[in-house]
Order: structure tokens, then sequence, then C-alpha cells
């Protein structure tokens, strides 16, 4: 028990290590970029406005040395101060906290969605590796692989939008639904979700299908599987509880690494569909060289990474009892 | 007294590596399929442009011309009444080089990086391996948009934002087999003649560690082609130079007047990956021997 616990704060350790690190890469950032960091840290906005650069600099003490500078920095970020938005004249860890909501029921849905369809056309082509089925399957998430994910949003706007118009192709709620019941208005979301999580979902589809066949081909061949079979179980039994359980811990893997990719991913399908998250607040702030909301928005995403990568690892010990304790 | 008979030499000649690696690629109808949609990408991209001799940006007809209406648009035009097939054309030359030029600093940094942790192993290994975390939990899109608009977006700028977040696999994956190598006997002779550690990282464990470190480098290419696209589709590529990505981007708001204008360049993305990662999982197929037993 202690050394789980032991285990469980080590690991809380590591990850905190990671958020400083992060914060320190934004630091290094803010004071590589060309310019001023004052005007970095305004953005264009404040930078014309004297009085405002000078608080800036008083605020974040851009006058002391670096060292001072950075353990300033890392204080404040740790107290949840990313900073002002220029353009919304807003604290930009409310604007995250506005935008985040969005973003995570978009990857989530993805995600889930992917796995969950993906490991199942997986284990149902591993079932006879030269069918048809499973041909498609492979080709399927060759094809998935290749598209690029802004391209099959645009695609599916071009076909729900022009040919057969019976999903909305942006933003997350219709105007004509603001004062409806909860009920209503939660319908209305996911109505929207359809779209972009479908084309955020589909590149992981093809991911996690191929990697549950090749995984499932492997387990399959291994002898308990065949003592399974020897002493009378189903095919079904088989394949999903004695199999499924061992080829889980890839597919688990790589859900875990690939939360990064998710969020680059969920960036363009937002801007694709407007959806109203952490991505598009980034283009945004872009756009409007809206720096703080900008460097937020990365850090609260790689924070996203690493919760993620933490509760990948909490579900490696719940699918495979033998890392437990380790 | 008899006399043992030295064992015949082999009448059947041994393959390098290299051929036999090549022999079952040759074989591998789908790799080849994506060797031969390539090879047509980079000789379209190379000479089509200057045959055609239709600059992209030039406005070449009324704007929204459909597809297959007009000869002398033969693709249409777009929003503005540019050629979209002058764009798809020349628009994968910024793209491909990009992708080549990133997976290049990629492979650089990844394959330096894993060297190290791998062969050293101990506090280098652990610091590398924190560093290594550390670029895992950025996401790469958002860190190579941060990365552009603070610099300039220019085609260098764009080459080693992709570059820099896109090596941690190539890191991992030179780690595991500079850490198999680093014992094996070949190494340990090396060593005992007195060869010193960038010898040996450079002339013994990295010739053994290359086929995985080629597919790995052939799927970051792939990787790193939809990354340009995606950055120049946000519009932080630059805006000077005509891209698949770019002309998807600049079309975006005009996807329900012209849809041709943004499906023909993305099919033209869509192709180029689809072939790299065909050549890819045929390398995979043609370095990897147990696979090829089966």
């Amino acid at each position: 028990m202690t050394r789980n616990l032991w285990l469980v704060l080590r690991r809380l350790g590591l990850a905190f290590g990671l958020v400083l690190a992060v914060l320190a890469v934004n630091f290094t950032l803010i004071h590589s970029a060309p310019g001023d960091p004052a005007m970095v840290i305004a953005g264009e906005m404040g930078g014309a406005d004297e009085a405002a650069m000078a608080a800036i600099r008083k605020n974040y003490g851009l006058d002391k040395p670096l060292p001072e500078q950075f353990v300033t920095y890392i204080g404040r970020s740790l107290h949840g101060d990313l900073g002002t938005s220029y353009t919304y004249n807003r604290p930009v860890s409310e604007l995250i906290l506005d935008r985040l909501g969005p973003t995570i029921l978009l990857v989530l849905t993805a995600l889930l969605g992917a796995i969950c369809i993906g490991t199942l056309m997986g284990v149902l082509a591993s079932r006879r590796p030269d069918s048809l089925f499973s041909g498609v399957v492979t080709v399927f998430s060759l094809i998935g692989y290749a598209m690029p994910v802004f391209w099959t949003g645009i695609l599916l706007v071009i076909l729900f939008g022009k040919v057969w118009p019976i999903m909305p192709i942006a933003g997350m709620r219709d105007v004509r639904m603001m004062g409806a019941g909860t009920w209503a208005s939660m319908l209305d979301v996911l109505h929207h979700l359809v779209l972009p999580a479908v084309t955020l979902g589909l590149i992981y589809v093809a991911q996690y299908s191929r990697l549950a066949r090749a995984s499932m081909l492997e387990v399959l061949g291994s002898d308990y599987i065949r003592t399974a079979r020897a002493k009378g179980l189903g095919v079904w039994a088989v394949t999903f509880k004695h199999a499924l359980r061992n080829a889980m811990m890839p597919l688990v893997t790589i859900a875990g690494l690939q939360f990064g990719n998710l969020i680059s991913g969920a960036v363009l399908v937002e801007t694709v569909f407007s959806w109203p998250g952490l991505g598009t607040l980034a283009l945004d702030a872009i756009l409007g060289r809206d720096y703080p909301t900008l460097l937020g928005v990365l850090t609260f995403s790689a924070i996203l990474v690493i919760v993620a990568n933490l509760l990948t690892d909490v579900s490696y010990r719940w699918i495979d009892p033998r890392l437990r304790g380790r | 007294m008899a006399v043992t008979v030295p064992s015949p030499t082999p009448t059947v000649e041994a393959m390098s590596p290299w051929l036999e690696a090549w022999r079952v690629f040759r074989s591998n109808k789908a790799a080849m399929l994506g060797l031969v949609i390539l090879s047509v990408i980079v000789l379209t991209m190379s000479f089509g442009p200057s045959l055609y001799g239709v600059a992209p940006f030039d406005i070449a007809g009324a704007p929204f011309t459909p597809p297959f209406t007009e000869p002398s648009v033969w693709l249409g035009t777009d929003y503005l009444g540019r050629d979209v097939l002058a764009g798809v054309l020349v628009g994968g030359r910024a793209t491909v080089l990009v992708g080549l030029a990133a997976a290049t600093v990629a492979v650089t940094i990844g394959v330096s990086i894993g060297a190290l942790a791998g062969y050293f192993g101990g506090w280098v290994d652990t610091a590398l391996s924190r560093v290594t975390e550390l670029f895992q939990v950025l996401p790469a899109l958002l860190f190579a948009m941060v990365l552009v608009t603070l610099f300039t977006p220019s085609l260098t700028v764009v080459i080693f934002a992709i570059g820099i977040v896109a090596w941690t696999g190539t890191a991992r994956l030179a780690r595991a087999e500079f850490m198999r190598l680093r014992h094996l006997e070949y190494a340990n002779a090396a060593r005992a003649i007195g060869a010193g550690p960038l010898r040996l990282m450079l002339r013994e464990i990295l010739p053994n560690a290359l086929p995985p470190l080629i597919v790995s480098a052939t799927l970051i290419v792939g990787s790193a082609i939809l990354f340009e696209a995606g950055l120049s589709f946000l519009g932080l590529s630059d805006a000077n130079v005509m891209s698949w990505g770019l002309m998807i981007g600049s079309n975006r708001r005009n996807i329900l007047e012209c849809w041709w204008a943004v499906t023909f360049p993305g099919a033209a993305i869509f192709l180029t990956v689809l072939a790299v990662s065909l050549i890819g999982d045929g390398l995979n197929d043609a370095f990897n021997p147990k696979l090829h037993l089966r």
C-alpha cells in the first residue's frame, strides 16, 4: 500500500515537473522572440500604448535580472495568472476556461468513438485476416491516415452544406435555440458535434483499426488462446474476454501518446467548423497578435496532455493486474 | 586415415541485406504502387509548371469558373479567378520540400538525442528522456503555431518549427536500438581495439540501427507534409509561396461556391501522403525479416 502511494506521489511529482518545464519553455519563447519582451506580452494592441507598456514592465518585473523574472513568471503562472489578453481585455485564464469545455467535449467524443469503433473493426478483421472485410479495414486505415484532417472536414462541409443539408456545419449552438430548455439545447449541441467529431475521429478510427488488427493477430497466435479454445469456450468469449484484454495494452499506450496529436487535430477541425474551443481561440490570438492568450492555450493544452498521460498510466494497471504495485 | 573434406561453399550466393530488402520491397504491390504514385507526383511538380506556363497567383479567368467547362482553365478558377490547375501543379513543391527538410531536421535531432541516451545510459539517458517527454506533451501543431507566430513565417522557420516538434518518436526508437546494440559482440570488439564513443556510435552501431530508423524517417516525411499543409491552411506559412495548404486555406470562406478550389489541392496532399506511407509500410516489411518469413 505504502509502495503504491509512493509510486503515485512519484508520478505526480514528475507530472508537476513537466508543467514547470512547459512554463520554462514559454518563458524562453517570450524572451527569445525578436523585439522587446514587453511588446511580446502586450501584443500589437497594447504595444501602442506607452502607459500599458510601462505597466507591463513593472508588473512582470522586466527591469529585473532574468533569473528573478523567471521565478516571478513561474510563481504567477502557478497561481493561475497567465496574464491579460489585450484583445479581449480579460484575464487569459478566464478566456481559456470558457473555451476548455467545447474542446474537451470534441476531443473526448472523437477519441472514445474512435477507440470503440476502431477496436471493433480491428478485432473483427483479425478473426479472418485474409477475408475481404480485413482487406477493407487495411485500405480504410491507409486512406484515413493520409487524408489531411482539415480537408476531410471541408469535404463534409460541402456534402452537408450543399448536397444534403441535414447537419449543421458551423458553430456549437443554433441561435434560434437560445431560449430552449436544457434537453433541447443539449441535443442541439450534440447535433452540432456530429460532423467535427466524425472528422477528428476518422484518423483515429483508421489508426486503431490497424493497430487492433495487428495486436489481435499477435495475441490470437499465443498458447493460452489455444488452451481457451481447447477447453471449449466459444469464439466470442475467447476473442473479447481473453484476447482483447491482452491486445488492449498497445492501444492504450497509443491513446496516451496520441493525445497531443489529437489536440493538434482539434485546432484544425475547430477552424473548419468554427467550433468555439481552444483551437479557434489560439488562431484568433495569432491573428490579433495576442501572445499571452496564445501561450496560455499552449500551456493549458500541455497540461491536458499531462493529465491524459497520468490517466493512461492508471488504466494500464487496471487492464493488466501484473503491473499493479510496479 | 579419413580426410575431412571441407564443406563446399554454398552455391547460392549470399545477397547483401540491402539487395535482399529491395527484392522484398519490389514484390510488394502496394509499396510499388506508392513508389509509382510518388514518382509521378514528383515529375509533375518538377516539370508541370513550366510546361503549363500559367503563374499560380495570376488572374486567369472569371472568378468561380467551374472545372471542365473552360478549356483554358481546365480545373476551374478560385474566388479571385486564379487558375486551380496552375496552383495544383506548383503547390506541391513547397509542401514536399518543406516536408523533406523538416523530416531531415526531425530525424537528425531524434537520432542524436536517442543515440546519446541509449549509448551512455545513466543520468544522460534520464536527462534526455525528460527532454523528450517535455516535447511529447507540447501539442505539436500548437507549438509550431507559436514558433511561427513569434518569429516570421518564412519557409525556414516553418521547416524548423515542424522539425522541432516531430523528433520525439525517432528519439525513442533510436534510444531503444542503441541500448540493444551497444553491448553486442561486435560493439565490444570495436571497443576492445580502442574505438572511442563517437566512432562506435557512428561507424559500428548506427549502420545496424538504420533499417527501423529509415522506416520511421519515411513516416515522418508523411506527417511533416500533413503538418506543412495544416500550417499553410491556417495561413501560417509564407503567403508568397503557393502551396496546396495555402490554396485550401485561402478558399476556405468560399467552399460552398467553389468546391473545386479546395477539393483538387486536398486530393493532391492525400495522394502524396498515401504514396509516402505505402512506401513506408513496404520498407517496414522489407527490413523486418520476421515478417516476410510468415
